[in-house]
């Protein structure tokens, strides 16, 4: 067999680490990735030697996506025997997924589980004593995607899917009941229904691409609500983040009356910053409205950073227990959400105060806890490590059916594509037999990730719920 | 008696086996047709009609590799309809109703006129066999006839037990003997078996009916045919009717529920869903107060009536009673009630794609032994059979069409590499690429092939060329010839298309939803053209799909090609799958038993997973 469609996957290890390396392999590889690919000295990669490595951005129309490192290996010279172009990228596996994204839009495919190393066999670059290696590669690695991919159907996205392709199958039958059963005596949808159901098979699809984790990211950062009373820093530790003056500081405390919002990239994720006030009662009415709106952005934030001042934890015995009640307050309105416990100013701390509000602080239950130092940048970087690991363990997914799977999110999108086909040939009256080649086509996609789908079961169908046969 | 040694005896002379003799003997093969009953050759059984939806595009196919079927309903035809013709034309299927009596002679007639044909009347009663290899066969009398291929095309008939109420007996056929022998031999042999059920509805006395309370149901007005060479087209036809039934009637059907060898137990055996009895759709669908019930002439000149619709095994006087309640029926007489019929079957996954079986060499199954129903299913069968039985004793390669080629390929494939658990009908849902496969360009499709093979005739291809040449000419002019604003935007503004600012090639204006050829033929550089080049109604309509559906035959026929590639990776016809333990269990056990031939069959098989095909494709991959 030669396959001549080209594939695409993260040739590193998966998760956040230095650089990763995205492999492209096919007849268009080269084409693609020069599609996609803007050089520094302006170099068409079509026109490059093979075996050469070139500088330059990875552009998704005027958007740049990160500077890379792009090698060429024309085939046969190559790892898979076909044009391979292998992308080094930084790490961060929201610029990863960007670029594997738009390589997908660009006509690549997601490769399959070991589909590299059975490419390269098929094109005698293995010997055929490394066969059964690669077998069991194949269906070791088929198992444990599988699992994985269980693993991140939670949220009851199979359950979702499923629907979502009863949905389809019903359309698909109503359909072929017009074609293959026209002269039976049975009521046949009227169109209306039929646009009904597909817009309906519309909107749960895009909702369901809407919620691809990355997408979410790419589309609006990950809201982190910073909570803390007035004057323990909370500016001053947006400012370390930011990296520039933007919420106002000052000495009085309750400055920041309003939520401020801000943006920063972390290691390639998009992060929302919303600065509150605090959460201590006062009497001040308009520190009162502050504390309302605090709940408010918390509610709305995916991660709750909680500041303190090390000054306040110089009477250990008494704030542990004030600490406590705090968090708890803030658990029990919002149990799942990653809390952590961040103690600014600890620069003014010496080296056994220090010793002793960390061992203070591991006894909180319902956080974690860092401690840092706005001001001297101290923490900071271990602060900005833990937020990506919220990112990177899935800690930040809320309780709604979430796409994280890029195989997933790559057959959603085919069957999107199809459905709206679909819906275009109903406006303009297309027969269903042309309808239906590319309602099976969505049909395909779906099977994708729910495993086959046969002709069998439009039959079954049919015959479940109509009379059929004179 | 027999001296000579046969290259093909066909056992059965139905659909399937009048086909197989024909192939097998117009190209070459010295062939014996051996049946129970020769005034039965070509016999309906069922229904007094060909095609329909799925069928009539298998009708087709066998008329484009140069079967009889479609000449004969051309022949016997007393009504044609092009079903579908709404729809798109890979929809649109032929169906005819036939005089049943000038059916059963026109094959007959056709078979004795067909060179290298003999005929013998005994039931064959089993099979001459050495080592692996059948020899030829042994009648009930004891009598040896020699043959290098055997094609077995036995119906309903072996063991068949016919049921009506309670009562049941032996039989193929409604008054005809059931074959025995056959069945147990080759379960000795280890063939597996099972048992299938059918059944029919009575047949009435036409005289008996009131048509006038009747709904008519005439053929169509510019009426087709199936035969791509020039057979007769109808000139007149006879109306079927249409009436239903009422709650009335399904009250006094479900009295006799208590003797229905279908609610008792007493048939055992799985039937089509597609074609349940009456009783099933009332027990089923006990919600629907009326079902249709189509009254069909069962020829030009007799007054028997056949009930599509009424198929039945309650006791006759349950039937009796029941059509007598049905509109129109109030006086309705009998000619013989309607039954079920139970009979063995072979699971196909049993064969080759030859339809030969894995088991004995030289040795072919075709029509319901395979778990078909239908006469198309049927016949398709043993045209395939009796052309491979040919090839293979000629030691020349197999003739094996595609699912992207044909009905009849994704029929077979389908059969031997799924098997079936109900009777098979073909449905168009069931062809991966139906927009291809369609009843217009079959002779595009197939002749060729079968003129490749030796069995199309000259005359067959002859005609095909000429079609496809004119029928590309016309689409080529289509596509180099612009249209001016003025003499377009008329038509456009008739149906409601937007307009064009600039001239433009014909072929883009044409793929439009909207128009069609009779708006194109309006402009005058497309009639002139079709004058000047002689063009038929054929040719215009071949260029009119295949411009109009241009994008999406483009569409299937790209995916088909993605086929094409697993296609062309052959499995070894003695690889051992228990080697391959990548391969889950249930894959192996599978692959071990249906032994497909390709990789892509094998992706075919329910219970082998993509991944097990990376790992066969890592064995197969060069």
């Amino acid at each position: 067999m030669t396959p001549t469609d080209t594939i695409v996957a993260l040739a590193s290890p998966s998760g956040a680490g230095a650089i990763a390396v995205i492999r492209v392999s096919g007849t268009d590889a080269l084409k693609i990735c020069n599609s996609v690919f803007k050089s520094i000295h302006g170099k068409d990669l079509m026109r490059q030697k093979s075996h050469t490595i070139h500088l330059g951005h990875i552009m998704d129309a005027n958007k740049t996506l990160d500077q890379v490192l792009v090698s060429l290996f024309k085939g046969p010279h190559s790892y898979t025997g076909e044009n391979v172009v292998e992308i080094s990228c930084h790490g961060s596996p929201y610029i990863q997924q960007q670029i594997i994204q738009l390589l997908l839009r660009k006509g690549c495919r997601m490769a399959e589980a070991g589909e590299f190393t059975l490419r390269a066999f098929l094109n005698g670059k293995l010997d055929l004593s490394q066969a059964e290696a690669v077998a069991d590669l194949i269906s070791s690695e088929n198992e444990a995607s599988h699992q994985i991919a269980m693993q991140q159907m939670r949220g009851g996205f199979s359950n979702e899917i499923k629907l979502l392709r009863d949905e389809l199958l019903n359309f698909a039958s109503l359909i072929e009941l017009e074609l293959d059963f026209a002269e039976e005596d049975v009521e046949f949808a009227d169109r209306s229904k039929f646009k009904e159901l597909l817009n309906r098979i519309e909107e749960v699809l895009k909702r369901l691409l809407d919620s691809f984790a990355v997408g979410n990211v790419i589309k609006n950062g990950i809201p982190v609500a910073i909570v803390g009373e007035p004057n323990v820093g909370k500016s001053t530790l947006l400012n370390a983040l930011l990296n520039e003056e933007r919420a106002i500081v000052s000495e009085i405390a309750g400055t920041t009356r309003d939520a401020i919002e801000d943006e920063l990239t972390i290691g390639g994720i998009g992060f929302r910053f919303i600065d509150t006030a605090g959460i201590r009662v006062t009497s001040d009415v308009v520190e009162n409205i502050g504390i309302k709106k605090t709940f408010e952005k918390i509610g709305q934030a995916q991660v709750v950073l909680f500041l303190h001042s090390a000054e306040e934890f110089k009477n250990a015995e008494i704030n542990l227990k004030s600490l406590q009640t705090e968090v708890g307050k803030i658990a029990s309105k919002h149990p799942d959400k990653p809390l952590v416990i961040l103690v600014n100013k600890i620069d003014i701390l010496n080296k056994k105060e220090r010793e002793s509000l960390e061992q203070l602080l591991s006894h909180v239950e319902g956080s974690d806890f860092e401690i840092i130092s706005a001001k001297t940048k101290e923490g900071i970087d271990n602060l900005k490590n833990r937020l990506l690991k919220f990112v990177n363990t899935g800690a930040l997914r809320n309780n709604e059916t979430i796409v994280t799977n890029t195989r997933h999110y790559d057959a959603l999108l085919k069957a999107l594509d199809e459905v709206q086909k679909v819906q275009f040939g109903m406006d303009n009256s297309i027969p269903g037999d042309l309808l239906a080649i590319d309602i099976r086509q969505a049909l395909f996609h779906f099977g994708e990730i729910t495993g086959e789908i046969t002709s069998d079961d439009l039959l079954g169908n049919i015959f479940a719920n109509f009379c059929i046969g004179k | 008696m027999f001296e000579e040694v046969y290259d093909v005896i066909v056992v059965g002379g139905g659909h399937a086996g009048a086909e197989a003799a024909a192939a097998a003997a117009n190209m070459g093969s010295k062939t014996l047709l051996a049946t129970m009953n020769l005034q039965t050759i070509g016999q309906m059984s069922c229904n007094p009609a060909m095609g329909g939806i799925a069928k009539g595009q298998i009708v087709r196919e066998i008329d484009a590799l140069g079967g009889y079927s479609g000449i004969i309903t051309d022949k016997s035809a007393i009504q044609f309809k092009m079903l579908n013709k709404s729809k798109g034309p890979a929809m649109w299927s032929p169906r005819a109703q036939n005089d049943r009596m000038r059916f059963a002679e026109e094959w007959r007639l056709a078979l004795e006129s067909t060179p290298n044909v003999d005929f013998y009347q005994e039931m064959i009663s089993g099979l001459l066999i050495e080592g692996n290899t059948v020899k030829g066969v042994r009648t009930s009398l004891g009598i040896d006839i020699k043959g290098k291929s055997v094609v077995l095309t036995n119906g309903t008939f072996l063991n068949g037990l016919i049921h009506i109420g309670n009562k049941q007996f032996g039989g193929g056929r409604a008054g005809e003997k059931a074959a025995t022998g056959i069945t147990e031999q080759l379960t000795d042999l280890g063939f597996e078996s099972g048992r299938m059920k059918t059944g029919t509805p009575p047949r009435v006395d036409g005289r008996s009916l009131d048509y006038s309370k009747m709904i008519v149901q005439p053929g169509d007005v510019h009426p087709e045919k199936f035969s791509y060479l020039d057979t007769p087209i109808l000139s007149q036809q006879r109306d079927c009717f249409m009436t239903h039934t009422s709650e009335m009637v399904h009250d006094v059907l479900r009295t006799g529920f208590d003797r229905s060898p279908m609610f008792n137990g007493r048939i055992k055996s799985i039937g089509p869903r597609y074609c349940p009895s009456i009783e099933d759709k009332i027990n089923r669908f006990a919600d629907k107060s009326s079902h249709q019930l189509f009254v069909e002439p069962e020829g030009w000149d007799t007054v028997e009536v056949y009930v599509n619709g009424f198929s039945t095994s309650l006791p006759e006087d349950i039937q009796f009673k029941a059509l007598r309640s049905v509109v129109g029926f109030e006086k309705v007489k009998f000619f013989r009630p309607g039954y079920a019929i139970e009979y063995d079957y072979f699971p196909p996954t049993q064969l080759k794609h030859t339809l030969e079986t894995k088991l004995l060499n030289n040795l072919y199954f075709a029509g319901q032994i395979n778990g078909t129903t239908g006469y198309e299913e049927a016949a398709s069968q043993g045209l395939m059979a009796g052309i491979n039985a040919h090839l293979k004793i000629n030691d020349r390669d197999s003739f094996i069409l595609k699912r992207d080629e044909a009905y009849i390929g994704v029929l077979i494939d389908d059969l031997i590499t799924k098997g079936t658990e109900e009777p098979y009908r073909m449905f168009t849902s069931r062809a991966e690429y139906r927009t291809l496969l369609r009843q217009d360009n079959a002779d595009l499709r197939l002749t060729p092939m079968s003129h490749a093979i030796g069995l199309a005739t000259d005359e067959r291809l002859r005609r095909m060329e000429e079609k496809r040449k004119k029928s590309d000419a016309f689409i080529k002019f289509f596509k180099q010839t612009s249209v001016s604003p003025e003499s377009i935007n008329p038509i456009l503004e008739e149906v409601d298309s937007a307009l064009v600012k600039q001239s433009d090639k014909m072929f883009k204006v044409f793929s439009r939803p909207k128009v069609t050829m009779d708006h194109m033929m309006q402009l005058e550089a497309v009639s002139n053209f079709v004058n000047e080049n002689n063009l038929g109604q054929e040719e215009m309509e071949q260029a009119e799909i295949q411009v109009k559906y241009a994008g999406y035959i483009q569409k299937e026929k790209s995916n088909a090609d993605k086929l094409h590639r697993l296609e062309n990776v052959k499995i070894p016809d003695n690889f051992d799958y228990s080697i391959l333990k990548s391969l889950s269990f249930e894959a192996r056990e599978k692959l071990q038993s249906i032994r497909p031939i390709t990789i892509s069959q094998a992706s075919r098989i329910s219970g082998v997973s993509p991944s097990d095909i990376s790992v066969l494709l890592v064995y197969m991959g060069r």
